[in-house]
């Protein structure tokens, strides 16, 4: 963050005060597809209150949201039910693994389970455990809004074969920072 | 003497029958594949019996069963287990199918629930039903080669639609 | 000239209704349905196919994952159907501990289910109270069993671990905060004119067309079949307890729920019978003589310091309270070659140590004689049956399971077709529908 140039000092609290005013709205997307969804409705409710922390209203709509979670298994054959949800997720937007079959593919490693939803979409956070307890989800989600905060998004896909991450192919070209210079520059 | 319905079944079907037991207590009669209609019917609609519901229709895959000690005479099983609501009866029947001819008559007609466990089986193992009204996949997806239950399918031998193929 | 078309509209696999993922093809007149086609296997996970490639004991990770809002159900029936494979019988204790558990899993099986209907028909504070009540379930579920959703409690030839010191108490405050739960809800729901008029007369299906396809469980109840495993082929020690089937009459979904909130007080009393007829089990035992936690004791020995070793007791970690043994004996079957030894057998002893292991490792574990059975328990949803074959060695040769949802789901369509297409959503909602039983 530089503090030195008049525009520096602009561009930095913009983007800083963009991320405070998401990281505390988070609309959700639940993709919600096997035993996680029982975890994920105990975090949304009383007990556990994700309202708290400005994520408490689930949009059904992939365009009103930001955060996609995917919860729960991804079989080969919802794969492209997910991918055409994320596609039509407005930027900015955030990828949650919830659970270990989204992260890696848990213990399902056969013929009709992905092997982790990363090699299909980018994902920011990962929140393993089979389900993860609730407090697991709200720090996966307290590092949610850090990531949001710093304006950071996951651009990259896991590639099995030499292990390693490698650029996804995304449709359009955002990015926060061209939103920024879109703003700064109206 | 109050008849057991296996004990029915076989004075009815003595020739039919080439193998039963009841291990366990649950009892179980391997029929020839061209009795299973007369043999479902009779299940059925005999008062007495009055086998109202099927409750399970499966596959089993015996390709080298106990490591090839144990030698079965074909490769398949269809095995289907009944239950009679008024009498409060089980009975298991099982039918067994030929790896190169796979098929065997469908139940659609006697019982609803037939419908969607053929196309279970079909999809599991690729077994036909003969008279199925709509046999096609069900859990897996159209594009899916090959039949994953069965023995010589690796369990993790992926068909993914999108995505890096591992 | 006007002229009328019919309307293809598709309703999943991810739609806010649904809790699962599940494709609707619908044909629409209107607002009324005409058709449906109903796509299913999106959560296909191949429990069939994995289970033939762990042993026995592994299974049960898997089966947990089964219906995954009543885990402990799933649990039981593959427990007994390969104990039915072994022939072996259980401990008293062990029946009612089991019987305990499927019950409140029974109960939050229906909390979620009516729960999550009523919140699709805009009734939301329902839904956090029953989620709430659902939450105390699994606080005593996680006593026990150190898990809250997917616990792997049950094992072949007995449970876990034994109750937990004061649970009874702990268990009676709780049932009676959910009791209170359920009378709010019933406030709440039966008497609210939405609620009843989107419930009364839809979906309604007849009792003669359930049978032959085959659905069991609170769905063909409610068409008036008192039909359940637990009174019909009573396993466990159902048929030393005293609860009632109940019934509806119409087959709509009013009577769906209604069945639901009379099944869910039917296994609150149950509990509380369990309770009251359950043999004692080892009370709290003074333990005497020197107590030293099980990994200095290896220590010890492995530097030869074994003089008056085979006196100690072994303190066994925290974690693994309830199933050491001055527990093991009142829940686990006698039987060596398939119950895990108690922990102070497998850390102090050799004997023991090797007993575990010959259960633990690969090409050991329980082998049941060659055979098959078909072993019904009565699931949340209906008959939930687990058909194994076994071929003599130590993997299973095949693990069927009779999912409940499977024959409901077909069946569905006769409810739909006919009504509106916002009928859907209540209707959808009454039957309960879990992905991961569905589609294995």
């Amino acid at each position: 963050m530089s503090l030195s140039s008049p525009s520096g000092f602009f561009t930095s609290s913009l983007k800083h005060a963009l991320g405070w005013a998401r990281k505390f709205s988070i609309f959700q997307y639940p993709f919600v597809t096997a035993c996680c969804g029982m975890e994920y409705m105990a975090t949304n409710c009383a007990h556990y209150d994700q309202d708290r922390f400005g994520a408490g209203f689930p949009r059904f709509s992939p365009r009103q949201s930001d955060v996609l979670f995917v919860v729960g298994t991804i079989s080969h054959k919802m794969a492209p039910v997910l991918k055409t949800v994320y596609d039509q997720m407005c930027e900015p937007k955030w990828v949650v693994a919830f659970g270990v079959c989204t992260c890696t593919g848990g213990f399902y490693d056969n013929y009709a389970t992905v092997m982790g939803i990363d090699t299909i979409i980018p994902v920011d956070i990962y929140i393993p455990g089979c389900p993860p307890r609730p407090e697991n989800v709200l720090d996966g989600l307290m590092k949610l809004q850090d990531k949001i905060q710093r304006g950071e998004q996951s651009r990259t896909l896991y590639d099995p074969h030499t292990k390693k991450g490698r650029p996804a192919e995304l449709q359009g070209s955002y990015t926060i920072e061209n939103h920024i210079k879109h703003i700064e520059s109206h | 003497m109050l008849m057991t319905p296996l004990q029915k079944l076989q004075e009815q079907f003595s020739s039919q029958i080439t193998e039963t037991h009841a291990f366990r207590g649950d009892e179980t009669a391997v029929i020839r594949p061209e009795a299973l209609k007369a043999v479902a019917q009779f299940l059925k609609e005999t008062p007495e019996l009055d086998f109202n519901f099927l409750m399970d229709l499966s596959a089993v895959d015996y390709l080298f069963f106990a490591g090839g000690r144990i030698q079965k005479p074909f490769r398949f099983e269809v095995v289907y287990h009944f239950y009679s609501l008024k009498h409060n009866y089980r009975i298991r029947i099982k039918v067994p199918v030929d790896e190169k001819q796979a098929e065997v008559d469908s139940l659609c007609d006697l019982w609803a629930s037939a419908n969607w466990y053929e196309r279970e089986v079909w999809d599991m193992f690729g077994i036909k039903f003969k008279g199925h009204p709509n046999l096609k996949r069900i859990l897996m997806y159209e594009e899916f080669q090959g039949h994953p239950l069965r023995k010589d399918y690796p369990y993790n031998k992926r068909q993914p639609l999108i995505g890096p193929t591992y | 000239m006007t002229q009328t078309r019919e309307m293809m509209l598709n309703v999943g696999p991810s739609h806010p209704a649904m809790h699962g993922v599940i494709r609707m093809i619908m044909t629409l007149d209107g607002e009324k349905i005409k058709d449906v086609d109903i796509e299913i296997g999106y959560l296909h996970r191949c429990f069939e196919k994995m289970c033939e490639t762990v042993m026995y004991a592994q299974c049960f990770p898997y089966t947990d994952r089964l219906n995954y809002v009543s885990p402990l159900i799933n649990n039981v029936g593959f427990a007994l159907a390969v104990e039915k494979l072994l022939g072996i019988d259980i401990p008293e204790r062990a029946k009612y501990i089991r019987v305990i558990m499927s019950e409140i899993s029974r109960v939050t099986d229906h909390l979620t289910c009516v729960g999550a209907s009523a919140m699709e028909l805009g009734a939301m504070s329902v839904f956090l109270y029953m989620i709430k009540a659902r939450e105390f379930l699994w606080e005593l579920v996680e006593e026990i069993t150190g898990a809250r959703l997917t616990i792997s409690y049950v094992r072949v030839g007995g449970v876990k671990a034994d109750l937990t010191e004061g649970f009874v108490d702990k268990a009676f405050k709780k049932i009676a905060e959910v009791r209170k739960v359920l009378i709010e809800a019933d406030e709440l729901l039966t008497r609210n004119r939405i609620f009843f008029d989107r419930l009364k007369d839809v979906g309604t299906i007849s009792a003669k067309e359930l049978i032959s396809h085959g659905v069991t469980g609170p769905f063909l109840r409610a068409s008036g079949v008192a039909y359940d495993v637990r009174k019909a082929n009573p396993y466990l020690i159902y048929d030393k307890l005293d609860f009632e089937v109940p019934t509806g009459t119409q087959g709509d979904n009013l009577d769906r729920y209604f069945v639901r909130m009379a099944e869910m007080e039917q296994s609150l009393r149950i509990i509380e019978q369990c309770f009251q007829q359950m043999p004692d089990g080892p009370v709290t035992a003074d333990l005497t003589g020197e107590i030293i936690p099980a990994a200095e004791m290896v220590d010890k020995a492995k530097m030869g310091k074994t003089e008056g070793l085979l006196g100690d007791e072994v303190n066994c970690d925290p974690t693994l309270q309830g199933s050491t043994r001055k527990y093991h004996e009142a829940v686990y079957a006698n039987r060596k070659d398939v119950v895990l030894p108690a922990k102070e057998d497998t850390y102090g002893n050799i004997e023991g140590l090797m007993n575990h292991f010959k259960l633990v490792m690969y090409g050991h574990g329980i082998r049941p004689p060659v055979g098959e059975v078909y072993l019904p328990v009565e699931g949340a949803n209906g008959e939930l049956g687990f058909y194994i074959v076994s071929d003599g060695r130590d993997y299973p040769w095949r693990v069927r399971c009779h999912p409940p949802c499977f024959p409901i789901m077909a069946v569905l369509p006769k409810c739909l077709i006919g009504d509106m297409m916002a009928d859907l959503v209540p209707t959808f909602g009454s039957v309960n529908m879990i992905a991961g039983e569905l589609d294995r």
